[in-house]
């Protein structure tokens, strides 16, 4: 194991190791932190200079409170989740099938097939604007749910390719001969016996979209205007607009849109760092 | 008559099975894929060469735009930011090497301290650029309390064009590092703890260890961070259009920036001149496209 473990290591080295971790944490937390003493400030904190020292009162209720009682942010969550969830099922759903036909089967094209898909995936999101966002217009989806869903179902299915496609490449190929022996058609190959091995790949694709896509805002921007189907990642900027300098209150706004992909990556977190390394280490 | 074609049909469809299915697997994934991604990119060659608002017909002008981004300061105001970017973000790699390695260790509580260091990452881009807009604040932002004890006087870092670009590539380092971490954190795992103790025997030590038997072992992890990180600098947006918008007189913009401001902003809907700027974005991508593609296909040879 590299760097040596402290357990072998010095008394004295132990207990700095021990010390500097939560001070560390802190710092590299800082602005984090900072946010979230905001967020459980009283107006007039700001107004009479406290920013940096203790809360003169715990005002973390009320603030909240008014985000999610007179504030759109519960409008903007509501089309977050609907904007997400079908993308996640999406993309999955047609990675799935992609990745094991990729997978699997020996085909001339399979390689380059691949290679579009993973090329594709690396594009800047500037040189698909103007056609997307017109071909988005042109089939009436402008400043729609649908239309966002989507766009972000194909464009993920690039990456989602590549991670199911490596993933099944690494299965027990065995399986699937033994299958064809029995005289098993193709599809069912896929919906019994591959499918039900890919479980991980999935749990972690999932939680990995879910994060990419709640956390989007050039996409939000460019295909949607309204309130009726604005996410929150665009959405904060209407609400810090309208709140402008009321830093409790936008500071609250800030915590309740991050903490969706947060919550997810605590739950999931095994499948998520397993999604981000692409599986390539393991 | 009809089932007997039918028959036929099921038949060729049965000795062909093997062929087909993979194409029928293929389909709803790649006819997605060619029209909201391989498509656009070609349409967009095509509008790079047009005058067009977005609404009506636009009209060919061949290669007017590029001639006019040739002679455009702004343009190269951001191209040069993006080198600064590109530069910069790699620094992501090795702070987050560092930081693995701080961790890297099996003390009660780790793991927590692992997801917690880990957290700038999973939180918006929308939201750190918020986070570090304040951070920043010339009247009450952390960075200027703290430089004031040691007696320096405020500094406007999103204000002033000589700090603008280096103060929000910091902010952007600030998730990248954590995710090159998490990265380099698997890939320890993975070290082969048979040669790290050979090398003990032999003698080796801190950095000739480190730099001799771990890096080469963390190869994998270093290709995905390298790829994760370029292509994060290069897609650089969410950050400059929350904290600066392309400001102070449009020094923090970058081409992603810039080219959404000609095509969807009040400065008018310049399609064509918009596209120019993302037709030579996507060449600079290209060229880092087609390394990756060409380290992938050696390694798929390889297996």
């Amino acid at each position: 194991m590299f760097p040596t473990p402290v357990e072998k290591s010095s008394r004295t080295w132990q207990l700095t190791y021990q010390s500097l971790l939560p001070v560390a944490l802190i710092l590299w937390l800082l602005p984090l932190i900072a946010v979230a003493l905001f967020s459980i400030k009283p107006a007039g904190d700001f107004s009479a200079g406290n920013y940096w020292n203790l809360p003169s009162q715990f005002a973390g209720f009320e603030n909240y409170g008014r985000v999610f009682l007179e504030s759109d942010m519960p409008r903007y969550l509501l089309n977050s989740v609907f904007i997400t969830i079908p993308t996640v099922i999406g993309a999955v759903a047609l990675s799935a099938m992609t990745g094991f036909a990729l997978g699997i089967y020996r085909f001339k094209l399979n390689l380059a097939v691949f290679f579009l898909f993973v090329a594709g995936n690396f594009v800047p999101f500037q040189i698909l604007m103007v056609p997307v966002r017109d071909l988005t217009l042109q089939m009436g989806l402008y400043n729609t749910k649908t239309g966002l869903v989507l766009f972000h179902i194909a464009f993920q299915t690039g990456f989602c390719t590549l991670f199911m496609r490596n993933f099944i490449r690494a299965l027990p190929f065995e399986l699937i001969e033994a299958a064809r022996v029995e005289g098993v058609a193709e599809w069912r190959i896929f919906w019994f016996v591959v499918l039900p091995l890919m479980k991980p790949a999935i749990a972690a694709l999932a939680v990995l979209i879910f994060t990419f896509i709640w956390n989007d805002y050039f996409w939000a921007v460019v295909l949607t205007q309204g309130i009726e189907s604005q996410p929150v990642t665009a959405g904060i900027t209407s609400f810090n607009a309208q709140y402008r300098a009321a830093y409790h209150l936008m500071s609250a706004g800030s915590i309740v849109a991050a903490i969706p992909p947060v919550a997810m990556f605590f739950l999931m977190q095994k499948h998520f760092i397993a999604g981000l390394t692409l599986g390539a280490v393991k | 008559m009809a089932t007997q074609t039918e028959q036929a049909n099921r038949s060729w469809y049965k000795r062909n099975e093997i062929a087909l299915t993979p194409w029928l697997f293929l389909i709803p994934g790649i006819l997605m894929f060619l029209f909201y991604v391989i498509l656009p990119v070609f349409q967009s060659f095509y509008i790079s060469t047009l005058d067009w608002d977005g609404l009506g017909q636009g009209t060919s002008v061949g290669f007017e735009n590029y001639r006019e981004l040739w002679h455009d300061p702004a343009f190269y105001t951001s191209l040069r930011n993006n080198l600064i970017w590109l530069a910069l973000y790699l620094l992501a790699i090795p702070a987050g090497l560092f930081i693995a390695l701080f961790l890297n260790q099996t003390v009660t509580g780790i793991r927590l301290y692992k997801s917690l260091f880990f957290f700038p990452f999973v939180i918006s881009q929308v939201v750190v650029g918020l986070v570090f807009t304040w951070f920043y604040d010339p009247t009450f932002g952390l960075l200027n309390t703290f430089i004031g004890w040691f007696g320096f006087g405020p500094i406007n870092v999103l204000g002033d064009p000589r700090y603008v670009t280096y103060g929000i590539i910091a902010a952007g380092l600030w998730p990248q590092t954590a995710y090159c971490m998490i990265l380099y954190l698997t890939g320890l795992n993975a070290v082969d703890p048979e040669q790290v103790e050979a090398a003990r025997l032999d003698g080796a030590k801190g950095w000739r260890m480190l730099w001799y038997v771990i890096i080469p072992q963390l190869k994998p992890a270093t290709f995905i961070a390298f790829v994760v990180t370029v292509i994060g600098a290069l897609r650089s947006f969410d950050l400059i259009s929350i904290m600066t918008n392309g400001g102070p007189f449009g020094e923090s913009r970058v081409l992603s920036f810039y080219m959404f401001e000609v095509a969807l902003s009040e400065y008018g809907f310049r399609m064509g001149y918009g596209a120019a700027i993302a037709v030579v974005l996507f060449l600079i991508m290209l060229c880092f496209i087609t390394y990756f593609l060409y380290s992938m296909y050696k390694e798929e040879k390889g297996h």
